[in-house]
Parts: C-alpha cells; structure tokens; sequence
C-alpha cells in the first residue's frame, strides 16, 4: 500500500457504556465516551489524537482495535470492514495493528522474560521460525536501544522508560502497519520521554509506520504528528494539519487547549485563554454544542443546536457555529 | 497585603531570607537495612514573597526536602543533618508543639492529589474550619464564616452551599481549589506546592496557576513550587533551584536558568522538553537514566550521563559562583563554556 492511502477509516463510531445501579443492575443511563466520530488515517502519517482526560480519546484508541466492542458505525482497515469481524479472523488483523499502552509497568506480564514476552506475538503468527527466534528478538531488544544480555531478564529490574521500549518492541516485532500508542510517554521523565519519542520517530521511517497518537500533551504531539484531531466529551471538535492547527486553530477549544500549555522560556509571551469551569460529565453531555458551557463566545445557538464537522478549508475541519471566534492572538 | 514584602531585597546578596535550607540530608532505610540518601546536603533559600521553583525529575528527591522542611518525613526515614531556617529559626530544633504551630498557619502545603489530602468523610466545610479553629482563636461562627470566604477567594461557586459538600462532589479541580482553600485559610507566609497540578488536565491547570498568581499578590506570600514541568516553571518562578538525584546541581534567578544554564544536566532537560511553540527536527536526549538512590555514583552523580564527564568527575564537584546568586555545581562550568542557546 502507497503512502498517502487511507489504511483507517472510521465511520461514525459510537460506544455506549452502560451505567448500572440498583440490586438488578438496572441500566440507569449511559456514558458516551465515544460519540459518532469519524476520520481517516493515511498510510504513513501519524495522526495525533488530543484532549483532556474524559473525552474518550483512549476508549476510541481501544475501540478501533475492538479491544472493547463498538456500539455503532464502522472501522475500515486497509479497505477491509473489520467492525464485525469474527475472532478468529479478527486475529490475523491484529497482526497489522499494534498497541503500546501508557503505563509500562502493568502492560508488561510480571511473570514473563522479556524474550517471552516479545516472541509471544511471533509464536502465534508464525512469522519468525523457532530457530531464528532469538536472534529476531535480540535483534528487536538491540533496535529500541537495550541490550541484547537483557533477554532472560523479567520486567521489574527494568525502569519505566526501559520497560517502554520493551513494550515497543513487542508491538513492533509483527512489522504491523498502524501502531496505536495510547499515552505512551506520559508516565515517562522529561529526559527519557525524548528519548523515547526520538525512537518512536525512528522506527516510523524505518519500518514505514502508521501511527495513531493519542495524548494529552499538546507539545508531544506536535512534535510527531502529521495531523490532529480534537476530542471533546465524545466529538470530534476539530481535525487540521499540524501547522494549520498550531498557527491557526479555529475551535474555541483548541484555541484554550493550545493557550493553556505553559512554555518552557520566560521571554515565551503569549496571550492566555483561561476557560471557566470544569470538563462536564459524559453522563449528561450539555445541549447543542458541548463545549458551549465554557466556551467564551458561546451564542444561544451554540445551546440549541449541535454544529457538525464542516470542512472549513482543505483537510482543516471544524465542529462550531462560529469557528474562528477565538484565537491565540487573544 | 498582610505582610510587608522586603522589595529593595536583591537575591544572593546579604538579603533577608523567608526561608534558608542550609545542608539538609534526608535518609531512608529500605526493607533491607540499606541506606538510600534521597536528599544529601541541599541549600536554597527563598525571599519574601517570592516564588521559587524546585525542579528535578522523579526520584531526584524535591517532594521529600517539602516534607522534610515540615519535619514530616515517612518513619523510615530521617533528617540526617543541615538547618531549615524559617525566619531566623531553625525548625528542626523546635519541639514538636512549637512545630505544630509553624505547620498550617506560618507554612501550608499542598499536595499533588487532592483526592488523598482530602479526608473522605468530613465536608470540605468540616476540614477548613477545623484548619482555622487549630492556629486562630476565633468562634466556631466566625471560623464558618472565614472558610466559605477563602472558598469564595480561591473561585469556588456557591460556596456557603459547597462547604457542606464531600470531597468527592467535587471535580479534581475543584478539590484542589478547597485544598488551597485550606492551606491559606491561615495566610501562610509561605506555601509549598508539591506538584499542585500535576494530576489535573491542562485547562484546569491554567485556571489554578493564574489562581495562585492571584492569590499570592493579595496575601503576599512565598511560594516553593515543586514540578518537573519546566513550562510551570518559566510561567510562575522567581528563581530556580535544580535538583538531580539528591544534590542541587544548578540554582539562580529564572532567567539566568533558561538562557544561560551551565550545568550539563540543566541543559539537558531544558533541550529535551518538547516545545508547543517549536517544531523540533530532532529531539536531544539525555542518555541513559536516573541512578538508583541505592546506587548513585561517587563525585558527580550526574557522571554516567554527561557529554563533559572526565575523570575529575570522581571528585565532589565545587560550587562555583556566576554571579546574581547564580550557582552552578559542576567541575567543567568555566571551561567548557557551554552555554544553552536559544534554539
């Protein structure tokens, strides 16, 4: 597949977790954690996924590899349907897509070497046979930057940003094509998450990655992404360019998410957005636009009716009435 | 304003001091009888209404000299030595009743997860008052009344209704509005801010930031922020204090550390930072990781890491002085002339 393909597609994707309460565990109402989001990801590109913890960027991350079940729409991978895929065929698919988790500490198995817990995937894809296997594995350890004497080792006698490269290499042992890594540097140290997001860039060149990024840390993001997507309560609020998005943002949200980012130079002056109040609950989203109870331009429009994902200028789409509104320059 | 704050008092000169660390060790015992020196003889200090900034990465030991400071270190540890000079005197001389009285009312701390610093099962009201009713002889009427006013202060809506509240009715944001709410229902002359919002989302974290500013204009206090995030650190410090595995490798005024650092670890966090503001071709990384407290090196403990390292290194390194109070420890400072630029 080119560069430049759609390799993700995903339609109008909903997941619904119910809330129970009572002695039957009476469905009492539901949190939509993701809300009819749709995107594409290109071969190649990665894809950046923002917003501030609640919006349902990790749920998504989750859903597109039905590691939780979508309650609608659709996610083409690589121009096939998966959304309804049967296990068994789900299986070879997940060959092409891997995930790196946050925490590097419970995503690794206690119990397992860290040879075992690296061949896993290769032992049951059958990619690599027994007798090459441990030099493919020292091969992986040696990529992302550890030494090969560490394969007997087991992951508590490493540290986190150690452990986050074992976990790296685990999901790039199957060569996949969509690499989803959910907050994988933020458990991380200033020093070691560049390191770490050095290597992630590295390996995207080298075995032509796609990423799908998702995180809450703005600077991260656009130090790796190609594109970025905003989510808020469960929308997409905004999806633009990298540069695009960081000169000029056109959501409201955007605009305080970037604002609200201190910068690490005391002659950086900027002006600042602060926004009022807190993230509501998913449970009871507001009316209209979501964003409207904190958004400092809100119109009474803006409460009664939701605004849709409007391509506003090439590739940079936009979900307000009034995009725009707001901009850095305050 | 409360207090008078000293203005014409220069930092590093023969300044007034609302707080001098001088020397402090802090020691641990682990389960296995062996001695970690998580702090190993730190000095700073910090001016009257000035806020300064602790920095360091996890582990580098700056959320145990705040506890230290308090003299609330865990049971298995102790202060090994050095003075924490409050106002001319020393606390870790002071019975544990005077001490009870510095706590609170002279020094507030706030916590990185107000979750835990709240107890669950009295009001946000019940916890306030009971913070101004300990350090201040006022009725308990006036005391409700002083509580909903630092609620109202510190931008908490409704708050006559939010003082009956349970900290988990409030949002994470919220919770750490109440704690600050608390921590200054005393009017502290100095807060210390353990990672104060480091567990909160980004907006939120603008809203307490400008929040403390604010407050610390009106009540004049002296902030020790303790962060890892140099961004908070350039928005809200008067003067940095770097810290790396126990020691203090790097202290001056914010602008002295930003733009003319000179030990090579500070120049190593400040270009590993990603930028919002920038992109970055290409990330510099300081290699390898923090040492292990049980092992950290002889001489320098920033050796292992470093692009200056020479066999000198072994050795303690010298504090050497740059001037404007700012102090580099470091062997090669001088020589090697290396100096963070810009980018």
């Amino acid at each position: 597949m080119r560069n430049g393909e759609v390799l993700l597609r995903v339609e109008n994707l909903k997941k619904y977790f119910p809330l129970r309460a009572g002695v039957f565990k009476k469905v009492v109402g539901w949190v939509k954690a993701v809300d009819g989001v749709s995107f594409e990801v290109f071969t190649g590109e990665t894809l950046g996924v923002v917003g501030e913890s609640g919006c349902g960027k990790s749920t998504l991350g989750m859903t597109i590899l039905r590691l939780v079940e979508p309650t609608d729409g659709r996610i083409v991978f690589a121009g096939q349907d998966i959304t309804n895929l049967p296990p068994a065929r789900l299986r070879l698919i997940r060959k092409d897509m891997q995930m790196i988790f946050q925490d590097p500490f419970s995503s690794l198995n206690p119990r397992m070497t860290v040879q075992a817990i690296i061949e896993e995937g290769l032992k049951v894809h059958r990619v690599v046979p027994q007798s090459k296997m441990r030099e493919e594995v020292e091969m992986l350890l040696e990529r992302v930057g550890l030494s090969r004497d560490y394969i007997r080792r087991f992951p508590h006698e490493f540290s986190g940003g150690q452990r986050q490269r074992i976990s790296i290499a685990r999901a790039i042992a199957l060569r996949p094509r969509l690499v989803i890594a959910d907050e994988a540097l933020s458990s991380l140290d200033v020093s070691v998450r560049s390191q770490i997001l050095e290597l992630l860039r590295e390996l995207k060149k080298e075995y032509s990655l796609t990423y799908l990024f998702i995180s809450h840390d703005l600077a991260v993001v656009r130090q790796i992404s190609h594109r970025i997507l905003v989510m808020y309560l469960g929308k997409v609020v905004e999806l633009a360019p990298k540069e695009r998005f960081f000169s000029r943002p056109l959501h409201p949200y955007s605009v305080a998410l970037i604002s609200a980012v201190p910068i690490p130079d005391p002659e950086a002056r900027r002006s600042r957005i602060v926004l009022k109040g807190d993230v509501p609950s998913p449970l009871q989203p507001p009316s209209g636009c979501r964003f409207h109870t904190r958004c400092p331009k809100a119109q009474r429009v803006c409460a009664e009716l939701e605004p849709s994902l409007q391509e506003i200028e090439s590739g940079h789409f936009v979900a307000c009435h009034f995009p725009g509104c707001v901009t850095l320059e305050g | 304003m409360l207090y008078a704050t000293p203005s014409i008092l220069a930092f590093g000169g023969d300044t007034l001091m609302l707080l001098e660390v001088k020397n402090l060790r802090v020691y641990f015992r682990n389960s296995e009888g062996q001695e970690l020196r998580a702090v190993d003889g730190i000095s700073f200090s910090v001016p009257y209404g000035k806020t300064v900034a602790l920095v360091g990465e996890s582990g580098c030991g700056k959320s145990v000299t705040a506890l230290a400071i308090l003299r609330l270190v865990e049971v298995n540890g102790w202060i090994a030595g050095g003075e924490v000079l409050f106002e001319g005197k020393n606390l870790l001389t002071l019975s544990e009743k005077e001490m009870q009285g510095v706590r609170g009312k002279d020094i507030a701390i706030i916590f990185q997860e107000p979750s835990a610093a709240l107890n669950p099962v009295y009001t946000i009201g019940d916890q306030i008052i009971e913070a101004i009713l300990l350090h201040q002889s006022v009725s308990r009427e006036k005391a409700r009344a002083l509580a909903e006013e630092m609620l109202h202060l510190v931008g908490i809506p409704e708050p006559r209704k939010r003082l009956n509240a349970y900290p988990h009715e409030l949002s994470g944001g919220m919770k750490q509005r109440a704690m600050i709410a608390m921590a200054l229902s005393c009017r502290p002359k100095l807060l210390i801010a353990d990672e104060p919002t480091t567990a909160l989302d980004v907006t939120i974290q603008a809203q307490i930031l400008t929040l403390l500013r604010d407050l610390q204009k009106q009540i004049g206090m002296a902030i020790l922020l303790i962060t890892h995030d140099l961004g908070i650190v350039a928005d809200m410090a008067d003067e940095v204090v770097v810290m790396y595995a126990g020691k203090v490798v790097e202290r001056g005024r914010k602008y002295d550390i930003f733009k003319h650092c000179c030990h090579p670890y500070t120049i190593g966090l400040l270009r590993s930072v990603p930028r919002l503001d920038v992109d970055e071709e290409s990330l510099v990384s300081i290699p390898g990781f923090v040492p292990d407290p049980l092992h950290f090196p002889e001489g320098c403990r920033f050796r292992g890491r470093c692009f200056l390292e020479d066999e000198t290194c072994c050795i303690e390194p010298p504090e050497v002085s740059l001037g404007n109070g700012h102090l580099v420890y470091c062997h090669h400072v001088v020589s090697s002339g290396v100096c963070y630029e810009k980018r």
